[in-house]
């Protein structure tokens, strides 16, 4: 009796505290709302089964503990009543895997107007590119990293010259417009996690992977590195600011070039305007 | 993965097939009485030595597949440069060849109980075994003297370390192989246990000498421009 | 090795189970009987307390973590650096070295020879040597905590480049070590498994056809088969990473900046490494867990007094599970940077996983229906199991469907998830085994009070300690975090709510002592129990020793006549019939004689 009665009040407990403990997901910041939806059909379902097995089974011990006397049935199986069980699960599991493989294909489907913008992890510290006017990145590689080319750009990529460098600073970002980040690593895992933005991808040294966002909602927002990237991980910190366009343009022009930090600046503006023609 | 994942898929089969022979659709709580009315579902009638015999080569083949899929999947990667093969792997293969010839030889000696026949196929396949080895390290050798390190290129990283693997599993043969010798050598007759030991040795040494022609055409590269002819014919 | 006769490849044989008298390696002095044992029974409390032992630091190091993430910045001597050694350890220790080993080499040595009614495992001497390289395994594990720069703290799951790389702790001894350490656990463990799968396979008693047997066996045998298969994954990564570590190759190193400085390494992948452990690291879930399904299917049974409901389905779903999960392991790499496009195949692989899972829960609770439940301790920590697997395979369903896995991947969502579903469920499986087998293993009963006692607390606990946790992972908390600092989304009460984690934690760890208590002292005072206490009907119970002594079953092999569920049949006089007793009708007593 005491032993259903605290089986049947752990589920119930845990019901209550799904619907009223103060801890949920942070307000979303950009337009992957379908992924919460997602989690949200996903909670409904498994909450229905979580409740449904643990009721019957505080019923069973409630109804069925030992007494003097009883006996229990001698029941091997019942084909037809496990078959409508595997169905309905099947059922079950159709209706969370369909919604979430039709949102993971918007999530690897990138908007061709993207603009495209590379997050850079190295023990223990962010640093961010942005495209100049060409709107193009410049190729980059680890062997060229320096003291004044943190980053790692290729000096003879005229499409890198004006690619704007933010070393250990903040990234921003407009609102409203899709963006492609493009993720790099130039020592171990690291992951670009922005709880509000609900996309996260680890970065990998020797490749380059990414996620798509739209931000919709402006904002100063913490960026945590979510991979394991030894002693520092938990202070590797910095932050995403979500502007209207023209705070966002406004910034972007106090920003300095990749030409502009590398002290070439004359050869290379040369080449930007022979480029820019 | 898709090497292991075949790998497997083939063991599934085997398993499935023994499991369909097992009666698993049968109602057991039905099935009160002796063993007699199921027949063919009690335990396995081969010794348990040659059973385990072939759970542990499902292991082994299994670690030899997944070095060939990191083999596969690492050789994409941009600084791969394919290693010449030193000429004495051929004769190696060879060796090895000759090695698995005459444990089958014994085997059949074993058989008909010509207790000379054993002995002289066992130490003939054990010589040609060690010679094997030997023609290995000589192979170390050679690479390593014409510049082919082992950190310098993952080519030959794999190269090192696969013929290792291999190497070590044929020295654990000459093991369980020096035992059978010496048990032979000690008997005047053939008992079922010897012709059990002689047995299990040639299964093993014809396994190893699978496993090793499968990395011979994986470093010498035969195996990759097979596998490009099948995806031609496929599309 | 067992002696039977036999004439070559095709030659017919007479099964070792009708042979009468099986020779079999006899013991000649204390040492060899209790130290070098090849008894399986001896071999297995000897994995047991071994493992037990090391998971007790693997305790005591959860402790100084859940210290840490509770009150942080209060015990100065723990650093950044030691916590992720505990956490490291924390794991791995779990993992590998306590449950697998627990479960495979502690109850799969104990219950395997005496369920399918042999005399020994069918290698004695190869299953002695694979406790005692398991023991090597565990030492030079532990040996890292004592070495310069201490055990590595690269996280469990030994992720290169970042394993081997001077950012980490234990970057010079501790991975070395570790990784040696893992080669020979695998070594030892393909000793014993080797055992494990041929004495199902080729020693089972007159009788036992594979529809008779327990489902323990089932869940051992299947998950013994998986760990053979997917060990050799970890050995392979294992050995690649020790390479890259000791001679400089690159195998799994890209050109990359250590410490400021252009490193040696070139042209290597991170990724190999993680499809290599995942291969490995996925069936690893089921190789602990699938002994915990067949384990807690016989506590059901017997203490429910009720056959197991829809018998085939449970030996069909387990095979299901074992051989599913081997197309599953990229679900651990949906935001690893790996191609995109596998997440459509490994999400679907991964949820078609929950229909035979989701099976066998049903015929669990289908079991209690119209039973005879007698809430045994046993039985409450099957209950346990139930509450705490269903909630922590439900969560599963969010991290395996691959789109609301991104959001909620590397946080303590992840965290409580496998807690739940593969540290508290199994454990409750281990407990209440414990409980069960404790009277066959030493002929008294533990006792009851005390039982019940740490069965609440534990199971109370471990649900207040990993329930909540799950929010704190949706809220957007990182795993593998030494502190949280500020975070504008961190909420104060978020770390209060760790707070009280922490306490919870203590608390159950502490309780776990009354446990070690009543091991010990019911060995010398607890009630003795007999040869079947809980009138169970599986073979071990009818032995004609308890315990049972070398060789199992004294002059004569039993022979088997039913299933290993003969609960409550109609008709008979006692709710349970032994496996090994003939039918009523003189007819088929004769048949099974002649």
């Amino acid at each position: 009796m005491a032993v259903a009665l605290i089986l049947l009040l752990v589920a119930i407990g845990s019901v209550l505290f799904h619907l009223y403990s103060p801890w949920w997901w942070t307000p979303i910041a950009t337009d992957w709302s379908y992924i919460d939806h997602t989690i949200n059909i996903t909670f409904w379902i498994t909450g229905f089964v979580f409740t449904a097995v643990i009721a019957f089974m505080a019923y069973c011990v409630f109804r069925f503990h030992h007494k003097e006397g009883r006996r229990a049935d001698y029941n091997p199986e019942n084909k037809r009543l496990e078959w409508w069980l595997s169905v309905g699960t099947g059922i079950g599991v159709a209706a969370m895997l369909a919604p979430g493989l039709v949102v993971w294909h918007q999530f690897v489907t990138v908007p061709a107007d993207a603009t495209e913008v590379e997050v850079m992890g190295q023990q223990w510290q962010w640093s961010f590119r942005l495209p100049g006017k060409d709107n193009r990145l410049g190729t980059s590689d680890v062997r060229n990293i320096s003291p004044e080319n943190p980053m790692g750009l290729n000096r003879d990529d005229p499409h890198g010259q004006d690619d704007v460098v933010i070393e250990n600073g903040d990234l921003h970002l407009p609102i409203g417009k899709p963006v492609k980040v493009l993720l790099r690593s130039v020592d171990v895992l690291h992951d670009f996690y922005v709880p509000e933005f609900r996309a996260k991808m680890d970065m990998v040294p020797g490749m380059v992977t990414y996620f798509w966002i739209r931000p919709i909602r402006t904002g100063t927002f913490d960026v945590l590195c979510a991979e394991l990237c030894g002693a520092a991980h938990y202070q590797m910190r910095t932050k995403v600011i979500v502007e209207e366009e023209s705070d966002y343009h406004a910034w972007l022009g106090q920003q300095k070039t990749f030409a502009e930090l590398s002290g070439r600046n004359a050869v290379v503006r040369a080449t930007y305007q022979s480029g820019g023609k | 993965m898709s090497a292991v994942i075949l790998f497997l898929g083939v063991i599934a089969v085997i398993a499935g097939w023994w499991l369909s022979q097992q009666r698993l659709t049968s109602k057991p709580w039905l099935e009160e009485g002796s063993i007699h009315d199921f027949p063919g579902t009690g335990a396995m009638t081969w010794p348990a030595a040659k059973v385990g015999l072939g759970v542990f080569l499902a292991v082994a083949g299994c670690l030899f597949t997944l070095f060939v899929s990191a083999y596969s999947m690492r050789m994409t990667m941009v600084d791969w440069r394919a290693m010449p093969v030193p000429k004495v792997l051929w004769f190696n293969t060879g060796v090895l060849v000759l090695s698995s010839v005459a444990l089958h030889w014994a085997y059949i000696a074993a058989r008909r109980g010509d207790m000379d026949g054993v002995i002289v196929g066992l130490l003939a396949g054990g010589t040609s075994a060690i010679t094997f080895l030997a023609g290995q390290l000589l192979a170390w050798q050679q690479l390593g003297a014409a510049g082919y390190f082992v950190a310098s290129n993952p080519a030959n990283s794999f190269f090192y370390m696969i013929t290792a693997v291999h190497g070590l599993h044929l020295t654990g043969g000459l093991v369980a192989l020096g035992r059978t010798t010496a048990k032979v050598w000690r008997q005047d007759a053939m008992t079922a246990e010897m012709r059990l030991s002689v047995e299990l040795c040639t299964i093993y040494w014809h396994f190893l000498l699978l496993v090793w022609l499968v990395l011979l055409g994986l470093l010498t590269g035969w195996t990759n421009d097979f596998v490009d002819i099948c995806r031609q014919l496929l599309s | 090795m067992v002696d039977v006769p036999y004439d070559g490849i095709a030659g017919t044989v007479v099964p070792p189970a009708e042979v009468p008298d099986v020779e079999l390696y006899h013991p000649k002095s204390w040492l060899t009987r209790y130290v070098f044992s090849q008894d399986a029974k001896i071999i297995a409390i000897q994995y047991s307390l071994t493992a037990s032992a090391i998971g007790l630091v693997a305790l005591v190091l959860s402790w100084l973590m859940r210290l840490q993430l509770g009150f942080p910045g209060t015990f100065s001597f723990i650093d950044a650096n030691q916590y992720l050694q505990f956490i490291t350890m924390h794991g791995m220790i779990m993992v590998i070295y306590l449950l697998t080993a627990l479960f495979l080499g502690g109850f799969g040595n104990y219950l395997i020879p005496l369920m399918v009614g042999a005399r020994d495992m069918v290698f004695p001497y190869v299953n002695m040597l694979s406790y005692w390289v398991y023991l090597l395994a565990v030492l030079v594990l532990a040996s890292t905590f004592f070495v310069p720069g201490g055990p590595t703290g690269a996280g469990w799951t030994l992720y290169p480049p970042q394993a081997i790389l001077s950012g980490t702790p234990g970057q010079d001894w501790g991975i070395v070590l570790m990784l040696a350490s893992l080669i020979l656990f695998i070594i030892g463990f393909t000793m014993g498994g080797l055992n494990y799968v041929v004495t199902v396979l080729q020693a089972r008693t007159r009788g036992m056809t594979l529809m008779r047997l327990p489902l323990t066996v089932w869940g051992i045998f299947t998950a013994t088969v998986m760990a053979l298969l997917a060990f050799p994954a970890l050995f392979v990564g294992s050995v690649m990473l020790l390479l890259d570590r000791l001679l400089g190759t690159s195998f799994f190193m890209p050109a990359l900046v250590e410490m400021g400085q252009l490193s040696k390494y070139g042209g290597g992948s991170p990724l190999l490494f993680q499809h290599l452990f995942w291969f490995f690291g996925h069936p690893e879930v089921y190789i602990v867990a699938l002994p915990a399904f067949g384990i807690v299917s016989d506590l059901i049974s017997t203490h429910a007094r009720k056959n197991i409901f829809g018998y085939r389905m449970m030996v069909w779903a387990i095979v299901a599970i074992g051989a599913l999960s081997f197309v599953v392991w990229a679900h651990h790499m949906y935001v690893s940077g790996m191609y995109p496009y596998f997440g459509y195949f490994f999400a679907t692989t991964t949820l078609i996983i929950a229909i035979p899972t989701a099976i066998k829960v049903y015929n669990w609770v289908l079991t209690l229906w119209r039973g005879d439940i007698h809430l045994t301790v046993p039985m409450l920590f099957a209950l346990g199991f139930i509450i705490t697997f269903v909630n922590g395979g439900l969560t599963g369903l969010f991290l395996g469907n691959v789109v609301v896995d991104v959001p909620l991947s590397d946080t303590m969502f992840v965290v409580a998830h496998f807690h739940m579903v593969m540290g508290v469920a199994p454990i409750m499986v281990v407990l209440g085994a414990i409980y069960h087998w404790y009277p066959k293993v030493t002929g008294r009963m533990l006792n009851a009070g005390l039982g019940k006692f740490h069965f609440w607390v534990t199971f109370l606990g471990a649900y207040l300690i990993f329930f909540p946790m799950h929010y704190l992972g949706l809220l957007g908390v990182p795993r593998r975090y030494f502190e949280l600092g500020d975070a504008a989304f961190i909420p104060p009460s978020a770390h209060s709510l760790n707070a009280f984690i922490t306490v919870v934690a203590l608390t159950v760890g502490f309780a776990q002592m009354t446990f070690l208590f009543n091991l010990v002292w019911s060995l010398f005072e607890g009630e003795p129990s007999g040869g079947n206490p809980w009138r169970a009907t599986s073979l071990e119970w009818q032995t004609p020793e308890t315990p049972p002594g070398h060789g199992n079953w004294g002059k004569e092999l039993p022979i088997v006549y039913r299933w290993a569920y003969d609960y409550s049949v109609p008709g008979a006089a006692q709710d349970f019939i032994p496996q090994n007793q003939p039918p009523a009708t003189t007819g088929a007593v004769q048949g099974a004689a002649s």
